[in-house]
Parts: structure tokens; C-alpha cells; sequence
């Protein structure tokens, strides 16, 4: 069993006062709770900090967390007799029991703050299993097509003296074809298991849209960059897009401007209900950094015979 | 290791709920929720075609919900701190979705 220094965490010295650890949570909850923070990294440290928590705020289980020791974050250690006594389990029985897990199954006040698995602790009736919740990212090729995706997760499983252990398990869904960026997916019974004859959980998938080396994602939308050469622009041409669905011929009109946004209508993401997205073409113009003798002399040419001065358009007048 | 294949249920708008279903799988009192439909945060359906008046919800509250009830759990609000931070939370969606736009559309 590994060792969690619950008061590194927190960020507290270990005599710490009850108010003084729940500033310290509020603070780190505040800085990297998943509905409130940006950070990628937050949902994991605000997770840490929560378990740190529950155990400290409960004045029995501090006490029992508190007479381990003060030992090195991450540190394996032996669990002490009594309980191994209480789960007439062996040293070796507590390798895959995770710290908060065993710390969430210990009888004490279920305060404020408690899963609803786990609000009726105390009775002995049933006890539905927790419910968990992963994110998975798919691809927007995963949305467009639908497909496969694996999510494995560890979930605590209870043997027969009720220790808590980790078991990873891996379940395989079907991405539905159109699903939008946040969509949960409830895979009922897949949770914590209940216990007293209580109800398994349920796991909740929230399907996130991985960014993209080419479309950017608005609503079912999708846009990228078209690059056009100056001639293209003026002259217009076809060009070969690659779509979600397949490579398109899309026209390009003489007098092309950059900036301009060429709709290919239903080629975005398609809806589970109602019509698909459209897909942008966003033009971007660009010059060559360097030319040829030859080319210099046709673009001299050019600037000689144009009258054309884009500074003299609405678009590139200067203020 | 074993791969198990599983059904999902869409929490999305093709299916609806009870309000007692929502609460259920919410974990939310009957306050709490009650507070989120009174402001609008979450909004129920009369079906024209059922002898029954109650409204019913669509399944996409139930994420919605559920973040009521973190919230509530992990930061220790009352009923008021909720609504007032699932207001925030969707004006907060609102602005990233506008924001999603601009920069797909630059």
C-alpha cells in the first residue's frame, strides 16, 4: 500500500487546526476544481486535495491516519495489525487497496460531503455503489464516422472482509455518429459496486473532441486555412479539399480575397438529430518569400500595368 | 486484460426524465433542484399528448445536475451558492462557446 502524505497536499503542518485545513482545501478547490479551473492538470490535484480532505476533516479518521506515521509522499508501507485484524486480510491483501478508498469505507460520520453511496454508511441498509465519471477524448473523425474507443478505468471492488481493492477494467463503447462536444454517455452499472444488496453504479463517459491538426471545431462547424496563391486568387481555379467525408473539388472564384469563407454546405459534423454542420474554407493568401528572375520580371510587369491599390479598398484603407 | 463491451444510455435531448429521476441521479434535495428550475438553469417540458401535467426533463440535466451536486459537495453550498454558481457556470459556457467561434472562424 502506498503512503499519501495528506497534510503535503494540502499544504498543512500536520498539527494543523480544522479550520486551518479546510482553508487550505478551499483554496486548492477553488485553484483546481474541473468545473472552475483550465489547468489540465487541475482535475488531478483537486482530486488529490479532496481525498487529503475527507480523511483530515473526519477527527476519527485523522486519528487513524495520523497513527501511520509521518512517512514519504508515495512510500509503500506495511499496514498496521489492527487493520489487517479488521479485514482478516494479510500484509500482501492491501497491495492494490488505494489509501482513500480504504479511508472512504471507514465507519465514522458521514458529514457533509458524502456521495450519496455512502450516505447511509452508518445503517446497515442497502448501499448503492458510487458513481464515476471519466473524460475521453474521441476524434473528430470518431464523431463524423462513429467508431470503437476503449475507457479503462480502475474501480474499487469490495472482497468479502470489505476491502476496497482497485480493479482496472476496460470497456469498449460505440462512439455515436454526431455526438457533440461534452455529450455524456451513462454506461448503467458499470460503477462501484453497491453493497447490502444496493445497486451497482454507473460510470459516466464525457466525450471531449481532441483538437485537430486541420479543422477547427465551432457548434457542428468545422473551418480551416485554404492557402491560395496570389495568381489562384485573381485568376480563380479549382483546388482539390480534403473533408471529414472524402476529397472535394471546390471552385474558387476569380477576385478571391483573403479572409473570404467558402461554405461547403453539410460537409461539418453531422447531428444525431437535424441537418449536419457546414465546413469553412478560411482563404489565406500567401506569397512566395523568394522569386526567380523570371518571376520578378512578370511581377514588375504586373505592378506596372495594374491599377489595382489595396489600399484603396474598404478592406486594407488605413485609418 | 478483458475488454467488456457495454451499452450506453445518450444524456442528451432525445430522451426525457422525471423530476424524481433527475434528483436520483443527481443526488440533489428536492430544494436544490427545485432552485435550479425556478432560475431557469434547468427547464422542464409539459407532453402535450400525457394525462399526467408534470413536467419532464431532458436527459442532458442529469450532467447538469450532477454538477450542481459536485459543486455543492466539493465547495459546501447552500441552495443559493448553487444556483448562483450554475448562473456563472452558463454564462461562463456561453462565452467559451462565442470564444470557440471567433477563433474557428479567424
Amino acid at each position: 500500500m502506498q503512503y499519501k502524505d495528506y497534510y503535503q497536499i494540502l499544504g498543512v503542518p500536520r498539527d494543523a487546526v480544522l479550520a486551518d485545513i479546510k482553508k487550505a482545501y478551499r483554496k486548492l478547490a477553488h485553484l483546481y476544481h474541473p468545473d472552475v479551473s483550465n489547468d489540465p492538470t487541475g482535475e488531478e490535484k483537486f482530486k488529490a486535495a479532496a481525498e487529503a480532505y475527507a480523511t483530515l476533516k473526519s477527527p476519527e479518521k485523522r486519528a487513524e491516519y495520523d497513527a501511520l506515521g509521518s512517512r514519504a509522499q508515495g512510500e509503500s508501507f506495511t499496514p498496521p495489525p489492527e487493520w489487517q485484524q479488521r479485514h482478516g486480510a494479510s500484509d500482501s491483501s492491501f497491495d492494490d487497496v488505494d489509501l482513500a478508498d480504504l479511508f472512504k469505507s471507514f465507519r465514522s460520520a458521514a458529514g457533509h460531503g458524502a456521495s450519496r453511496a455512502h450516505a447511509s454508511h452508518q445503517t446497515h441498509a442497502p448501499m448503492a455503489g458510487d458513481d464515476f465519471t471519466v473524460e475521453v477524448p474521441v476524434t473528430l473523425e470518431d464523431i463524423y464516422n462513429g467508431g470503437e474507443t476503449d475507457i479503462s478505468v480502475a474501480i474499487p471492488e469490495y472482497d468479502g472482509n470489505g476491502l476496497p481493492h482497485r480493479v482496472p477494467k476496460t470497456f469498449r463503447v460505440t462512439i455515436p455518429k454526431g455526438a457533440a462536444a461534452g455529450l455524456r454517455l451513462r454506461l448503467p452499472g458499470r460503477g462501484g459496486p453497491g453493497q447490502r444488496g444496493g445497486a451497482q453504479g454507473d460510470l459516466y463517459v464525457i466525450l471531449t473532441i481532441a483538437a485537430h491538426a486541420t479543422y477547427r471545431l465551432a457548434g457542428r462547424d468545422l473551418s480551416f486555412d485554404l492557402a491560395l496563391a496570389p495568381w489562384e486568387a485573381v485568376l480563380g481555379t479549382s483546388v482539390q479539399v480534403a473533408t471529414l467525408g472524402g476529397t472535394v473539388a471546390l471552385s474558387i472564384k476569380a477576385g478571391t480575397s483573403s479572409g473570404q469563407r467558402l461554405r461547403l454546405a453539410g460537409r461539418g459534423l453531422p447531428a444525431t438529430a437535424g441537418p449536419a454542420g457546414d465546413l469553412y474554407a478560411v482563404v489565406r493568401i500567401v506569397v512566395p518569400k523568394s522569386v526567380g528572375p523570371k518571376e520578378k520580371i512578370l511581377y514588375e510587369q504586373l505592378a506596372q500595368a495594374a491599377e489595382f491599390n489595396p489600399r484603396n479598398e474598404d478592406i486594407g484603407r488605413a485609418p | 486484460m478483458t475488454i467488456i463491451r457495454t451499452t450506453w444510455v445518450a444524456l442528451d435531448d432525445t430522451e426525457l426524465c422525471s423530476f424524481e429521476e433527475l434528483q436520483d441521479r443527481s443526488g440533489l434535495s428536492e430544494q436544490e433542484l427545485s432552485e435550479l428550475v425556478d432560475i431557469g438553469t434547468i427547464v422542464g417540458q409539459v407532453q402535450v399528448q400525457s394525462s399526467d401535467a408534470r413536467p419532464v426533463y431532458s436527459l442532458r440535466y442529469v450532467g447538469i445536475a450532477q454538477t450542481a451536486r459536485n459543486l455543492r459537495d466539493d465547495f459546501e453550498l447552500d441552495h443559493h451558492g448553487i444556483a448562483l454558481a450554475m448562473t456563472l457556470l452558463a454564462r461562463i459556457e456561453a462565452l467559451q462557446r462565442d470564444l470557440a467561434t471567433a477563433r474557428a472562424t479567424r
